[in-house]
């Protein structure tokens, strides 16, 4: 067990943090929470800036257009641009953390040609069309329905939750290819452009007030054969390999975000006279040896990564419950820290701590997690 | 970075493991609770010392193994797994120290939070805060131990009734006052046992749970049951990896937090146990309530838990603002 980082590691780590620290001041002020074409600009517009530094796609592989970076060197990325507070993915979620993943390893040359380059290069938005009103933990109960119609497939049905759908350019699509195969097997892999005819997309008001995502109705819409990732009906194995990107990695920096968060809440608390509390403080320590755990099981979980090689696995699931719950506590503490404050909307806090009531039930709710630790890592039958 | 176990520590971890399955099973546990805590195997113990367990850390020169912190925590945390009983961590860190502690021959104890274990057992006794053996035990008296495989004794008036009296105000000038330290060696190789303890009961939950039939099926596919496995598994993960870390740094704040985690582990995993065991978990005839107990005496060996809140919450703001 070593958790010193190389030479080689630390000089990745030093020319990071110099170019960062030359590049965060000249970026153009955060456009503000409402503003979806002004986000969308600024997520690009940053991930440009990393193309052009060689910094976009680091954990791709490299023949799709990624640096190859080691595992290691994707934690230190993450923890060094947030540590510097660069911005986060944002719109570009969907296409760097999971949809051009999934292309890279499942697509065909002229489908990674297609669609990985403008992802890299901040150039196209990608959301994703899985959950439906009527399938939601039950992903594979989806009905939205797919014909052949010569070399295009016919689309109808309608998708819920879609986040970024307003400013998307691509979907990953789920649709029903076969309603007569057993519902795991009847399911393909598409993508879709956002702007074919038929498309309705109607935003969808969270309870933090934005609307960070939107409802999609799907009526006739015509997309491409040749835009289908993986076989026909093979849809829901591409979707494993999906999902596994999306537990695998994506939370990495967000537990740096949080040890920040944690530092600046026990300061304020040092600042308003809550730090006297006893019962607070202790809180607040105990949070504390939260993170710096989480941290470990990240370090745990990336080495581990780097040994195998290969998609990030369940351990992902094991991280994920714990941490969304301790994220959520974390801001009820900063209530108890704030006092009145705290029911002020003003307060970047505030907002923070509504947006934090999704992260238990996104990407797979935690009771849902909780089956997949039990079933597929400690061995427990499946039951009704 | 790599922070998973080297060959070597598998190795080790395995041969500790194997040795201690041969030398303390099942039988051999319900052989000593059956003894009721009376008579410490000094056979087992010198065993031990053969084996390297308590000199694990002492440079070769000395006549120990010469490995670290991480190997250590390795030994005690297959220790932990099989409840071996004995005051296994304060004879560990008196290596060294008190002549016959390496070999196993003799058996040394230390006060901690007020307590000692194996008292009338021992043949010396160290000051658990880490300073120099002397009468730290005087005037002990027995109390009826919670748990049969371990003795105690309460030393009167040790006890830090307040542990806030310890941690004061915070200053401008960073922390004053703190908390009185406990030894962090002896709160990191307990919180090893404690991880080695939590993971033994989430298997035998587990196992129970695939295996007990009720309404036709193994309780194991009740949502109800699946979810308290699920929550241990996730919370032994977690303190494995607080402890290990905190072995290979031996920072006293990671050291603090992988406590905190461990103890959580060890004793709600053994509550969750005792649950999915049902009626036969309440039953002195199973060994569940065992791992139960001990995880008890075992949190109160780094003393109380509020004064490691304390340390990591001062850990928050000492330093320019982080
Ligand atoms: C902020 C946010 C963004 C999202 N973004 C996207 C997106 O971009 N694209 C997309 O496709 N989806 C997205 N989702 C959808 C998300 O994946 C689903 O909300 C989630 O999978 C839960 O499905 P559901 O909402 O239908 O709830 P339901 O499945 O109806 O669940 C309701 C409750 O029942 C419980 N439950 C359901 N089944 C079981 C079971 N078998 N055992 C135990 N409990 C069960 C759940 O845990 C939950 O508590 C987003 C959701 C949120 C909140």
């Amino acid at each position: 067990m070593d958790l010193t980082y190389t030479a080689e590691e630390e000089e990745f780590r030093a020319r990071l943090r110099e170019w960062l620290a030359k590049t965060l001041p000249a970026l153009p002020p955060k456009p503000s929470l409402g503003d979806w074409p002004g986000r969308r600009a600024y997520d690009l517009g940053w991930q440009r800036t990393l193309y052009d530094a060689g910094y976009a796609g680091l954990h791709w592989p490299l023949d799709a257009g990624g640096r190859g970076a080691t595992p290691v060197q994707h934690l230190i990325y993450l923890e060094e641009t947030e540590k510097a507070g660069a911005p986060y993915v944002g719109a570009n979620f969907v296409g760097l953390l999971h949809a051009g993943p999934t292309i890279a390893a499942e697509g065909t040359t002229e489908q990674r040609a297609r669609w990985l380059p403008p992802v890299l290069r901040g150039e196209e938005v990608w959301c994703q069309g899985f959950s439906e009103p009527d399938a939601g933990s039950d992903l594979a109960a989806l009905r939205t329905r797919a014909w052949r119609d010569g070399d295009d497939y016919v689309v109808s049905g309608s998708k819920i939750w879609t986040s970024h759908a307003e400013v998307a350019d691509w979907c990953e699509l789920l649709v029903r290819t076969d309603p007569d195969a057993p519902r795991h097997r009847g399911i393909s892999w598409l993508a879709m452009s956002m702007d074919a005819p038929g498309i309705t997309v109607r935003p969808l008001r969270t309870l933090a007030g934005s609307a960070e995502f939107a409802e999609v109705f799907l009526d006739e819409v015509r997309i491409p054969v040749a835009h289908r990732v993986g076989a026909e009906n093979d849809g829901w194995r591409v979707t494993m390999v999906t999902l596994s990107y999306e537990r695998g990695t994506a939370f990495v920096g967000e537990v740096v975000a949080c040890r920040r968060v944690l530092g600046e809440l026990a300061h304020a608390a040092r600042g308003n006279g809550r730090w006297d509390d006893p019962a607070l403080r202790r809180w607040l320590g105990r949070l504390n040896a939260e993170f710096r755990a989480l941290w470990r099981l990240t370090q745990w979980n990336v080495s581990e990564a780097e040994r195998t090689g290969g998609v990030p696995g369940v351990g992902g699931s094991v991280f994920k419950l714990r941490y969304s719950h301790a994220r959520q506590e974390l801001y009820d503490a900063a209530a108890e820290v704030l006092g009145p404050e705290a029911l002020d909307l003003e307060q970047e806090w505030t907002r923070d701590r509504l947006t934090s009531l999704s992260y238990t039930i996104a990407a797979g709710t935690s009771q849902i997690q909780r089956n997949i630790v039990a079933e597929r890592i400690l061995g427990l039958p499946k039951g009704r | 970075m790599d922070f998973q176990l080297t060959e070597d520590q598998r190795a080790l971890r395995d041969g500790v493991r194997a040795l201690l399955a041969g030398r303390f099973g099942p039988e051999a546990l319900r052989t000593a609770v059956a003894r009721g805590g009376r008579g410490l195997d000094r056979a087992l113990w010198r065993e031990l010392g053969e084996a390297g367990f308590f000199s694990l850390r002492l440079p070769e020169a000395d006549g120990g193994v010469g490995l670290g912190l991480p190997e250590a925590v390795l030994a005690f945390e297959e220790a932990g797994r099989v409840l071996l009983p004995g005051p296994l961590v304060a004879t560990h860190l008196a290596a060294g120290e008190v002549a016959g502690a390496a070999t196993g021959e003799t058996v040394v104890t230390a006060v901690y939070g007020g307590l000692v274990e194996w008292l009338d057992e021992s043949d010396a006794v160290r000051d658990g805060a880490g300073g120099p053996a002397g009468d730290g035990a005087a005037g002990a008296v027995p109390l009826t131990s919670v748990d049969p495989l371990t003795p105690l004794h309460r030393v009167p008036g040790t006890f830090p009734t307040d542990p806030t009296a310890h941690a004061g105000p915070v200053g401008d000038t960073g922390p004053t006052g703190p908390p009185r330290p406990p030894d962090h060696l002896a709160t990191l190789l307990t919180a090893a046992e404690q991880l080695g303890n939590a993971a033994r009961t989430c298997e035998r939950a587990v196992q129970h749970a695939r295996t007990r039939q009720q309404f036709g099926q193994p309780i194991g596919a009740f949502q109800a049951v699946k979810h308290l496995c699920a929550r241990m598994l996730v919370r032994v993960e977690l303190a494995r990896a607080a402890v290990y870390a905190a072995a290979v740094t031996a920072d006293p704040m990671d050291i603090a937090a992988a406590r905190l985690l461990a103890d959580d582990a060890a004793v709600r995993g053994a509550r969750d146990c005792l649950q999915v065991h049902g009626g036969m978990g309440f039953t002195w005839e199973s060994d569940v309530h065992l791992y139960l107990k001990r995880a008890w005496v075992r949190t109160r060996r780094g003393g109380s838990a509020t004064v490691s809140e304390e340390l990591l919450a001062r850990d928050l703001v000492a330093g320019a603002g982080r």
